[in-house]
């Protein structure tokens, strides 16, 4: 079937395939976000996109804070990107990693200006931009030549069931033709650890894996914290789900039978085809925000109780098999698999609907979460800042 | 039922106590019927043995955690009878 799509995308300068074509608007930090909605309102088609960090922080949390804005103006669905922030020095280091990938990249910085004058010139920049953009035609790809993430929300017994089984099948296809996918939620491998860690290409992959596990272990147990009602949450609970390993189980599927090509730090992107484990949080909007800054440029995201989500520069397709959800929550959902429950839709069959659907994204058919405006983009923080 | 060794079916419908229940694996094959003895929700699960107290329940073909009351076949199957071995 993979052969049959006919795909479309923006090919970017680096040879990297988006699916959209966005104006990126970034904010450096909390305080910028005024002039970057500024620009936003001035200038059509742009995506600003607010946040509420980016100062006093340090260490590991500050460096992950640049990986995510850089990341994000990095993803092949942008076409350009500004970025705004408060002073000029780190307001360059974000532009600099977004300008390695060639691609058009402004940066502007407050102090010494303020908000309006920075509006100004932020704007007239945006301008020349939106209309580069909108001359970029989209062109032949093939369903390898991107990169995709799966994490699922909400999650019922319906995921481990039926459609994470579906997705798995779906990107055990996508990474025998070349692709490069993404999946993580690390504290939601408990239980199922075993089964990722065995299924390392090599022993280096293996270890890499386990230790990220094993800190993420060690970070949950040392608040001391019964996490009964958080992990799994009491939307899982309300669904059936009842303990953390029956979680995790049904989390792990989506990986399908492909082997762990890698691990990957949050929003680090890829290096190469296969499947690629990312620490991450479960958090829906927090890892979806990190799988697009690295690199993903859509999502698969399965649910069984309804997670709404979206995010503002990926397509995040919903997928679910539960009928009450499809029933009470229909303008959510973008596939419906609740005929494998009846056992009139095999996982084959399955994964060929979502890759219908998932043919017509990528070439621009707008997902539910798109069409509904949701535009979480949520970034991790470690710890406190100073 | 993942696996027929589960201990545990997922019912796929609201399933009133006393209705008679074939599990079956995704694949079609037939493991077992059972009877509710309770309400047991969609998305819930159903025992399709018993499990004594402390012993693990199985899903999956795998431990999902460990029975913290009795369970009877045929009952619900769900936090106030089964428990997480992890992250206590």
């Amino acid at each position: 079937m993979a052969n049959e799509m006919k795909l479309t995308g923006y090919r970017r300068e680096n040879g990297q395939v988006g699916v959209r074509n966005y104006v990126a608007i970034i904010p450096v930090d909390d305080i910028s976000n005024s002039a970057v909605e500024g620009v936003g309102h001035l200038i059509r088609d742009t995506l600003p996109l607010p946040h509420p960090y980016g100062r006093l922080q340090f260490g590991e949390d500050l460096d992950l804070h640049f990986r995510t804005l850089i990341g994000t103006g990095r993803n092949a669905n942008i076409a350009a990107a500004i970025v705004i922030g408060i002073e000029p020095k780190w307001t360059q280091k974000i532009v600099d990693g977004i300008a390695e990938t060639g691609k058009p990249v402004a940066g502007f910085s407050i102090e010494r200006y303020g908000d309006l004058k920075t509006i100004e010139m932020a704007a007239r920049k945006a301008k020349e931009f939106v209309q580069y953009a909108g001359e970029l035609q989209r062109v032949p790809i093939k369903w390898g030549d991107i990169i995709m993430s799966a994490k699922c929300g909400e999650s019922d017994t319906t995921l481990g069931l039926a459609s994470n089984p579906a997705i798995g099948r779906l990107l055990e296809r996508f990474v025998a033709q070349g692709g490069s996918a993404i999946f993580g939620e690390t504290s939601e491998t408990t239980g199922g650890e075993d089964v990722i860690a065995d299924s390392a290409i090599n022993d280096t992959v293996r270890k890499e894996f386990v230790k990220v596990f094993q800190d993420y272990q060690d970070f949950i147990m040392g608040t001391g914290a019964d996490l009964f009602g958080s992990q799994p949450t009491e939307g899982n609970i309300r669904g059936g789900l009842s303990t953390i390993e029956e979680k995790a189980m049904g989390n792990i599927q989506k990986k399908g039978r492909n082997k762990l090509t890698s691990v990957l730090q949050p929003a680090e992107e890829p290096k190469g085809p296969g499947m690629h484990f990312m620490d991450s949080s479960s958090a829906a909007a927090e890892m979806v925000t990190l799988c697009a800054a690295g690199g993903s440029v859509l999502h698969f995201f399965t649910t069984g109780q309804g997670n709404i989500i979206g995010n503002p520069i990926i397509p995040v397709m919903k997928i679910t098999a539960n009928p009450l959800t499809i029933a009470t929550m229909s303008e959510h959902v973008d596939v419906d698999l609740s005929a494998m429950l009846r056992l009139e839709m095999n996982l084959e069959q399955a994964a060929d609907a979502v890759m219908d659907v998932m043919a017509h994204t990528i070439n621009g058919r707008l997902t539910a979460a798109e069409a509904l405006k949701h535009n979480e983009f949520v970034l991790t923080k470690l710890y406190r800042s100073a | 039922m993942h696996e027929p060794e589960d201990d545990v079916a997922v019912v796929v419908a609201d399933t009133p106590a006393g209705t008679e229940i074939q599990a079956v694996t995704l694949d079609g094959k037939e493991v077992t019927t059972v009877k509710a003895s309770q309400d047991i929700p969609l998305g819930h699960k159903i025992a399709v043995r018993d499990v004594a107290v402390g012993k693990d329940v199985i899903k999956y073909g795998r431990p999902i955690g460990r029975a913290s009351a009795e369970i009877r076949k045929g009952s619900h199957v769900h936090t106030h009878n089964l428990k997480s071995k992890r992250w206590a």
